[in-house]
């Protein structure tokens, strides 16, 4: 865990190797020209005369500290900035999520039930397709249906649910369907094929032979277990979501940490998109390792060492 | 003297054995094709994927209109006998942008993956071969790769050196290198194990050969399922990357930025912003039926594990 981490740092700090020209430039603005009194003058105020470990040690005492630089273009601080994004990044998220469940798990259980059936194929079909279809897409697609043709939701922009409740989910609904719809495809897939494991098990078939319901037997004694496959798709999500929904921010004029990065690589603005990319690394990094905790915590068979 | 002949023995035996699986494989391609052609969906997926490199590469000759003329007669006109798919905003012929955008498509996920397997391959062999430090050392790098999704590194590699196609290449390529280390690593930890490896070990042969020779090929229906589905999934990533803004650059089409330039117009003329995505659609989806039919038939442990 903490070496990943260390790694993690590294790497993102390696972008500043691949800047072209002087690594001044990513902290400046990467089109400013200077002239050589100038360049030696910034080397020495960013430390790039030391070596380059120390460079790397120097910036990552700085992380730790809660500072990522500084955007060029504004000149406000990236953590302060990112700060004030991340709650839209994971509003949409988790609105995202809450959709893919609550279509997902219900519907993985059908067709888990109904194998071979309507149900199953419905869903099946359903699947195949939501995970090859460009989640972008489906959004321009959702707003051309419901915001264009019939006019019940808003295009683009946010409102904070906090303030204009009602206003503020209606902004939402569009963009968490079009982040959510992949994620749901494969929730789905993994609770029909955890569900199907289940089902077949001897104790499902003590269950039945007890005379219990259906319906007893489906919600107490096989969803319980099968959700743990569930949960870990669920934290392998993570960093899909996050990569998505810089695509579906943009998309839907989100002021969130998605448009705020891809500013920030539109206007070259290195330090804004390092402390960015870092962020949602760690973000990712902790999603997988909440799953992995909550798995071991819902199944007592596993126990991590160390 | 004794030793000598047994090890030569050895050498035979091994050999031997690699030709009669040689002989099995003439058969078993021929079995896996009779197979693979009974499924639907292979076949569609198959088809559309070849459409798509055909007119890719003979572009040129059967686009009915050059990508960037521009048609003032029409400016984004629906679909009309002259323009197939009707025209954008400066009267460039959508069909033709199209097609010149499947090359991007497929150079971008023939060209990832291929970067991915040749970095990736290596790595999860050496990682599995060597044991030990080294592979504690390379597993724990895959692990800090897999955290960042393509379009995350394509971001930070824009910004350090600029949006284009090699960027976009590199980016998709890299973060798929881990899934390709892990699959091998996995399958030649099973395969280690087994027997014909401690006879390849006894007989002397070269820790290259071992590696090359004996762990990968047990390796590879794995690794070209896995490629087939991130194919797809490298379509999906350009595309959104060019609908940011931050792919191939304009004026050159790719489906990404075509939509990109379409959705402001969408009011207007929906048909624009439609049409690419489709395309999109279609290939993933192509591509997602082989890569399913290919696990199915070449390794159906794998039914459900990769995805």
């Amino acid at each position: 865990m903490i070496p990943v981490m260390f790694i993690i740092t590294f790497l993102v700090f390696s972008l500043l190797w691949a800047v072209p020209g002087d690594p001044v430039y990513a902290y400046v603005g990467i089109d400013v020209v200077l002239d050589e009194e100038q360049l030696a003058l910034l080397r020495e105020k960013y430390n790039l005369n030391e070596p380059f470990l120390v460079q790397y040690f120097l910036w990552l005492q700085n992380v730790f500290q809660g500072d990522l630089g500084r955007s060029v273009e504004s000149g406000l601080k990236v953590s302060e900035e990112l700060m004030a994004r991340a709650p839209v990044t994971f509003q949409l998220g988790l609105f995202a999520l809450f959709f893919a469940i609550i279509v997902s798990v219900p519907a993985g259980i059908l067709s888990a039930v109904y194998r071979g059936k309507a149900p199953d194929h419905a869903a099946t079909f359903f699947s195949i397709g939501a995970v090859a279809i460009p989640d972008f897409w489906l959004g321009i697609v959702s707003i051309l249906v419901f915001s264009v043709a019939l006019g019940w939701l808003p295009t683009q922009g946010y409102v904070d649910p906090l303030e204009d409740p009602i206003q503020g989910l209606r902004h939402l609904v569009l963009p968490s369907f079009a982040l959510g719809c992949t994620s749901c495809a494969l929730i789905m897939r993994q609770t029909r094929s955890a569900m199907l494991e289940v089902l077949a098990q001897d104790y499902i078939r003590t269950a039945r032979s007890k005379g219990l319901y259906e319906l007893r037997i489906i919600f107490v004694h096989a969803l319980q277990n099968s959700l743990l496959p569930v949960v870990t798709i669920l934290g392998l999500q993570a960093g899909r979501i996050f990569a998505s929904a810089i695509v579906v921010e943009t998309l839907f004029g989100l002021p969130g940490m998605g448009t705020f990065v891809v500013d920030g690589v539109l206007g070259r603005d290195f330090q804004v998109v390092q402390g960015s990319v870092l962020l949602m690394a760690f973000m990712v990094l902790f999603c997988n390792l909440v799953t992995d905790i909550l798995y071991a915590w819902l199944d007592p068979r596993i126990k991590y060492e160390g | 003297m004794l030793g000598w002949i047994l090890v030569l023995n050895m050498r035979d035996e091994i050999s031997l054995g690699i030709t009669k699986a040689n002989n099995k494989k003439s058969s078993a391609s021929i079995i896996f094709l009779k197979n693979f052609i009974r499924i639907p969906t292979a076949v569609f997926g198959s088809i559309f994927v070849f459409c798509t490199f055909f007119s890719a590469i003979f572009a040129a000759w059967i686009v009915p209109y050059d990508p960037n003329v521009m048609d003032y007669n029409f400016l984004l006109s629906g679909m009309s006998y002259e323009h197939w798919l009707g025209t954008d905003q400066m009267g460039r012929d959508t069909l033709s942008r199209l097609i010149y955008g499947s090359r991007i498509a497929l150079i971008v996920s023939f060209g990832a993956i291929i970067l991915s397997v040749l970095i990736g391959v290596p790595l999860g062999l050496i990682s599995v071969h060597f044991r030990g430090p080294i592979d504690n050392i390379l597993m724990r790098i895959m692990d800090a790769l897999v955290v960042f999704p393509s379009l995350v590194i394509a971001i930070g590699l824009s910004v350090a050196i600029g949006s284009s196609l090699t960027t976009v290449v590199l980016a998709i390529g890299i973060a798929n290198v881990p899934w390709m280390a892990r699959i091998v690593r996995s399958q030649g930890l099973i395969v280690r194990e087994q027997d014909f490896i401690k006879a390849a070990q006894a007989g002397g042969f070269s820790n290259f050969r071992i590696i090359f020779v004996h762990i990968l090929p047990n390796s590879i229906a794995p690794i070209i399922v896995q490629s087939t589905l991130a194919m797809g999934y490298a379509v999906l990533t350009e595309a959104g990357l060019g609908f940011i803004g931050i792919g191939v650059q304009p004026p050159t089409p790719t489906w990404g930025n075509m939509i990109q330039q379409a959705f402001p117009l969408l009011e207007k003329q929906p048909l624009l912003s439609i049409v690419p995505g489709v395309m999109v659609f279609a290939l993933v989806l192509s591509f997602n039926f082989i890569g399913d039919a290919l696990r199915d038939l070449l390794d159906p442990r794998l039914k459900g594990v990769i995805y």
